[in-house]
């Protein structure tokens, strides 16, 4: 077993045009920049990216819009994106908006192995057109179909050369269940060690979901909102 | 008439001891900040975390620590974490006792519509749609009327919905009401000063006014 790549770009390496992606993070917190910065540099093109949000102009998934890299957003929030709005008002960009609760449960349906799930979000709404509708104990419920994709990048705290995760703070977010649900899954991490070094009571995503990781060179880490109180 | 922040404050007094809440953003983001001594809640956020508490130092700024909001927040004694599926799934079960949001428009059936305006760039729905759907208690905080003066409380929601009768309470700069579906708008406390003519006037759908209606009181 080795699962440990030299770097992002030998991680996305065969990744190619068209491809169906996704992407972990909240916002601006806990996204692979590393790897983004590698399909940047790979300039792969059409692709299909299932990520809570779009990054804003210049950091995250707002940088592969700049160069056109991206086909079609399937998202919950895309508020933050000059750009995103440009494409999208001028249809070079297609989008998909999913509610998020929603989201997060059709990549937990691919982690585990469903192929839909019944949720209540979205009954009664323009989300619910075409979806089919069925009745729990007096409530409707709209079949929601788990996701299937290409590769899932995600970004975690800590791994192990067995592609064990620990992720920090509120970066679990989407990171985990992706980490789980993409058909080749690819995480960078900020400390890579070697197997046997983590807790493995403190593992929140079992090697077997994970096929290559690499420790990031650097992360920025950019805060989307800085908010402070006044020290007293 | 309240200002938002009198709002928040109204809001406020209907958390309970014990109570995990989600907060929206806007107006329900004020209402932790005027929880009564004594009465402790877990808020709820719902990219992944219980025991949020408020902005940091100058300084003490932690990038993978963000509330819905994507605002840099703190733990209190007591937080937890976990991810998006899990926080989307203890708010479908019912584990969340109160979530307060904002909203463009509310129906007198307890629809809400808080997403989208066609004809202007939509956004999305973040997880407004999975938290109308599944929380039991819902109070909305938003102003009577919106910018051109026309009645958000209306019969019919004219805007696409975010969830269909879901909303039990409303709390505007005018009024408390109730929402229930088949009656409407039922009329529970006036804002310090205000009419039940002046809130009848701001209220497009059927607003119902039983008995005297007390003044709020607002500490």
């Amino acid at each position: 077993m080795n699962k440990v790549v030299s770097g992002p770009d030998e991680a996305i390496r065969d990744i190619a045009d068209d491809s169906v992606l996704m992407l972990g993070g909240f916002g601006l917190c806990g996204i692979p920049e590393n790897s983004i910065a590698a399909l940047i540099r790979k300039g792969v093109k059409g692709l299909t990216c299932i990520s809570n949000n779009a990054g804003v102009d210049d950091f995250g998934i707002g940088l592969m819009l700049k160069t056109r890299q991206v086909k079609k957003m399937i998202s919950s929030y895309v508020g933050e994106n000059a750009e995103f709005e440009r494409q999208l008002l001028s249809g070079e960009l297609e989008v998909d908006l999913v509610p998020q609760g929603t989201l997060a449960t059709r990549c937990m349906a691919a982690a585990y192995g469903m192929p839909a799930v019944w949720v209540r979000a979205g009954v009664g709404t323009e989300i619910a057109e075409g979806k089919e509708v069925r009745n729990f104990n007096g409530i409707d419920y709209l079949l929601e179909y788990a996701f299937d994709a290409d590769f899932s990048i995600v970004k975690a705290w800590k791994g192990d050369t067995h592609g064990n995760l620990i992720f920090r703070k509120t970066t679990r977010n989407f990171n985990m269940q992706m980490a789980m649900a993409g058909r080749i899954t690819i995480a960078e991490v900020e400390e890579l060690v070697p197997a046997g070094e983590l807790d493995p009571d403190q593992i929140h995503v079992p090697g077997i979901y994970v096929h290559r990781i690499f420790q990031g060179s650097t992360y920025e880490k950019r805060i989307e909102q800085r908010t402070v109180r006044k020290a007293i | 008439m309240l200002d938002k922040t009198g709002i928040a404050k109204r809001i406020a007094k209907e958390v309970k001891d014990g109570y995990y809440v989600n907060l929206g953003i806007g107006i329900p983001t004020l209402v932790a900040n005027y929880i009564p001594s004594g009465v402790n809640v877990t808020l709820q956020s719902e990219n992944g975390m219980l025991g949020m508490g408020p902005f940091p130092f100058e300084g003490e700024e932690d990038p993978d620590l963000i509330n819905a909001g994507k605002q840099t927040v703190t733990e209190v004694p007591g937080t937890s974490y976990f991810d998006s599926a899990l926080s989307f799934g203890m708010i479908r079960a019912g584990k969340v006792d109160l979530t307060i949001l904002g909203a463009m428009e509310v129906s007198e059936e307890g629809d809400i519509a808080n997403w989208k305006i066609p004809g202007k760039m939509v956004k999305g729905m973040g997880g407004a749609m999975d938290l109308v759907a599944a929380a039991k208690n819902i109070i909305v905080a938003m102003q009577h009327v919106n910018k051109a003066g026309e009645s958000k409380l209306l019969p019919k929601c004219t805007l696409p919905l975010t969830g269909v009768r879901c909303i039990k309470k409303i709390v505007t700069e005018l009024a408390v009401l109730d929402v229930v579906p088949g009656q409407g708008f039922i009329l529970r406390e006036r804002a310090p000063g205000v009419s039940v003519e002046e809130i009848q006037k701001a209220t497009a759908g059927r607003l119902i006014v039983e008995g005297d209606i007390p003044e709020m009181v607002i500490d």
